[in-house]
């Protein structure tokens, strides 16, 4: 892996709103489909400039609540404000347009191909007039290399394919790829499950950049340690409900481990297996 | 620091610097000079291309033929004769491998040149309209027909595979039908000479082109001359126009514009593809369509050339427009293919369906030569997929 040297505490993009500002908010929202009660009553708040993590066991409505945020699914009832107002989303393309993007575990990247055509599928743009409209690749190669080379990741040929990126590289350049479309939000699911530890690294120095420069983040773990390294404040789920909302200075990684754990018996299981799960 | 300004980022999008950047000095360009940027070798970057494969297979058919043919294939006439049914194949194998990059098969075009010529034959010869009139809409009702079977294929959600063997035998069934109700009991349609023949349109559906060129080449001695002093070849079959003209632009659209990043995207991964904003449902249809017409542009081609239409007219081509696409370099799973790659595998099934014909073998050979050229195209494609693009 070849990094290049990072700011890591780059300046506020004006374009932003000021720190603190919510970004998202939303309180006591509910879900049902059918008879399956998938959100039971969820409250939390995104702020500009801060990383929210979204810690949770399977089951415990992770998956319902992003797609809800990302306008996959319409809340049954509750409130859903994006910068203090009533937010009705009809499907992802609005939430997209709303400044709220969502990377996704497969990432919606195409392994076929080329990194330069992912980065930019979707929203390419184009030069000439109709008929003979084309892409303009050589802005698209460039911005491309650029972006990557601003990630600190060894772009190598914008022209590769994605499928011989690593993990951690593919979840940069989907990363790099909302901010530089204008995300305000990014909800990222599970970014680091899958990855080895010189890769999440990586990928947590980026969401730390990305936090500086004044966006809001929801950044979905199983991993309280990771969550940790990155996280301001950090709202455990548990059968479709929020147990609560902590700031970092008001909990411990021990005790957000223990809470999330949940269950008196996964905290037995940790004691007899020394602490380790 | 290793931020770098990007000249010109506002076009129609409206991007961000990504975090890292703003405030810090330029770095060193990037381009050319850049040091990070591996150059690839070139045998690497030819191995990426997908049409590799068929230039290979080009070659080796070429030097089957080198060897056994008799030496008229080799002439300027000869070629003409052998590319004349590539181009057929080839309008619909072009964009058979459109369809196919995008994801998803049509069986039904081969029954579409039959069901195309009796639509043809109906606005023509029975409700008597004008030429220009019926050739369009003959490619509007196949068109519709293509869209149809696109909407099919999303709306139902199976594969289209099914769908379009469906439209196959429909389409043939209906073809014969509706030919005998039209003639009174024959499966054929004759008399389009007589409507065609002087037409303003005619030159571009039937004959040659570069006619004139031909025969001052040939008066000048370039090229071979009859005995009267006209070109042993009279010209470039029409079809064969169409063929270059059509894979042209394909390659053009696939390569260069945002349709062509979205027909990619769509074969590659349909999810992915929809999550980026790219309008997956319409682009298959769109591809649908368009296979659909190369049918029909074939349909009235032939018919123009032959002066007839039959029920039986295109019989078995969906599978070789399908064999072009494959040996062309397009993967079955779709995502990955080009048009000059089909272009080729077209130019192969040609040389190697006439080119028999030259040399003392049964011209039934040519059906297990196709076979055997699928099979390898296919294995050869998969391995070289997997290594140029790091897939496991």
């Amino acid at each position: 892996m070849d990094q290049v040297p990072l700011d890591l505490h780059p300046p506020h993009d004006p374009q932003l709103p000021p720190p603190g500002t919510p970004l998202i908010e939303i309180r006591d929202v509910r879900k049902e489909f059918g008879h399956v009660i998938a959100l039971a009553g969820v409250s939390l708040t995104v702020r500009a400039g801060e990383v929210l993590c979204l810690l949770g066991d399977n089951g415990a409505g992770k998956s319902t609540l992003i797609k809800t945020l990302s306008g996959v699914h319409r809340p049954s009832s509750g409130t859903f404000l994006v910068e203090g107002k009533v937010a009705s989303f009809g499907g992802p393309r609005d939430a997209l347009n709303a400044g709220i993007a969502t990377v996704f575990q497969d990432l919606a990247m195409i392994p076929l191909m080329s990194v330069t055509r992912n980065f930019f599928m979707g929203r390419e743009p184009t030069q000439g007039v109709w008929p003979f409209r084309r892409v303009d690749f050589k802005q698209c190669r460039n911005v491309t290399h650029a972006e990557m080379r601003r990630i600190g990741i060894d772009v190598r040929d914008p022209d590769q394919a994605v499928g011989t990126l690593s993990g951690g590289e593919r979840q940069c350049v989907a990363i790099a790829r909302a901010v530089y479309f204008g995300a305000k939000v990014l909800i990222l699911d599970e970014p680091t499950s899958a990855l080895g530890v010189a890769q999440t690294s990586m990928v947590l120095k980026y969401i730390n950049l990305v936090k500086s420069r004044g966006l809001g983040v929801i950044f979905i773990t199983h991993n309280v340690r990771h969550a940790y390294a990155v996280g301001d404040s950090f709202t455990v789920l548990n059968r479709g409900r929020t147990l609560g909302t902590y700031a970092k200075n008001e909990i411990a990684m021990d005790a957000l481990q223990n809470l999330m754990a949940g269950g008196k018996e996964l905290q037995e299981l940790s004691s007899e297996l020394g602490g380790t799960v | 620091m290793s931020g770098v300004q990007i000249a010109d980022t506002s076009r129609n999008v409206s991007p961000r610097e990504a975090p890292g950047a703003a405030g810090q000095p330029s770095g060193p360009a990037h381009g050319a000079g850049d040091e990070r940027l591996r150059r690839s070798s070139l045998l690497v970057k030819l191995m990426r291309r997908p049409e590799l494969g068929a230039i290979g297979g080009l070659a080796v058919v070429l030097t089957f033929f080198a060897f056994t043919a008799n030496g008229s294939m080799f002439t300027l006439n000869g070629l003409m004769t052998v590319l004349n049914p590539s181009a057929q194949l080839g309008i619909m194998g072009v964009a058979a491998a459109l369809l196919m990059i995008g994801g998803e098969f049509d069986l039904s075009i081969g029954s579409m040149v039959a069901f195309a010529g009796l639509v043809l034959g109906v606005l023509l010869l029975v409700l008597h309209l004008p030429l220009l009139v019926a050739v369009i809409g003959t490619l509007v009702i196949a068109g519709g027909i293509g869209a149809l079977n696109g909407q099919l294929v999303i709306r139902t959600r199976l594969p289209s595979f099914i769908v379009t063997l469906a439209f196959l035998f429909i389409l043939r069934g209906l073809s014969l039908v509706g030919l005998k109700i039209a003639t009174g009991g024959s499966t054929q349609m004759r008399g389009f000479r007589a409507v065609v023949d002087g037409s303003v349109l005619a030159p571009f559906f039937s004959g040659n082109a570069f006619g004139g060129l031909f025969r001052a080449l040939a008066a000048h001695g370039v090229i071979e001359a009859l005995p009267d002093g006209s070109p042993a070849a009279p010209g470039v079959p029409i079809a064969v126009v169409w063929f270059v003209l059509i894979t042209a632009i394909a390659t053009w659209v696939l390569l260069r514009t945002k349709l062509g990043n979205w027909i990619f995207a769509s074969g590659g991964d349909a999810n992915a593809a929809r999550n980026s904003g790219v309008p997956v449902d319409m682009v298959k249809t769109g591809l649908f369509t368009l296979t659909a017409c190369s049918a029909a542009l074939v349909a009235v081609l032939t018919v123009f050339d032959a002066g007839s239409t039959d029920a039986m007219r295109g019989l078995q081509k969906e599978f070789q427009a399908v064999i072009a696409a494959v040996i062309g370099g397009c993967l079955l799973t779709g995502g990955y293919g080009s048009a000059i790659g089909a272009f080729f595998g077209s130019i192969i099934f040609g040389i190697v369906s006439i080119g028999l014909t030259y040399t003392g073998f049964d011209s039934d050979w040519f059906q297990v030569f196709l076979g055997a050229m699928l099979l390898i195209a296919v294995i050869f494609n998969n391995g070289l997929r997997r290594k140029v693009t790091g897939e496991r």
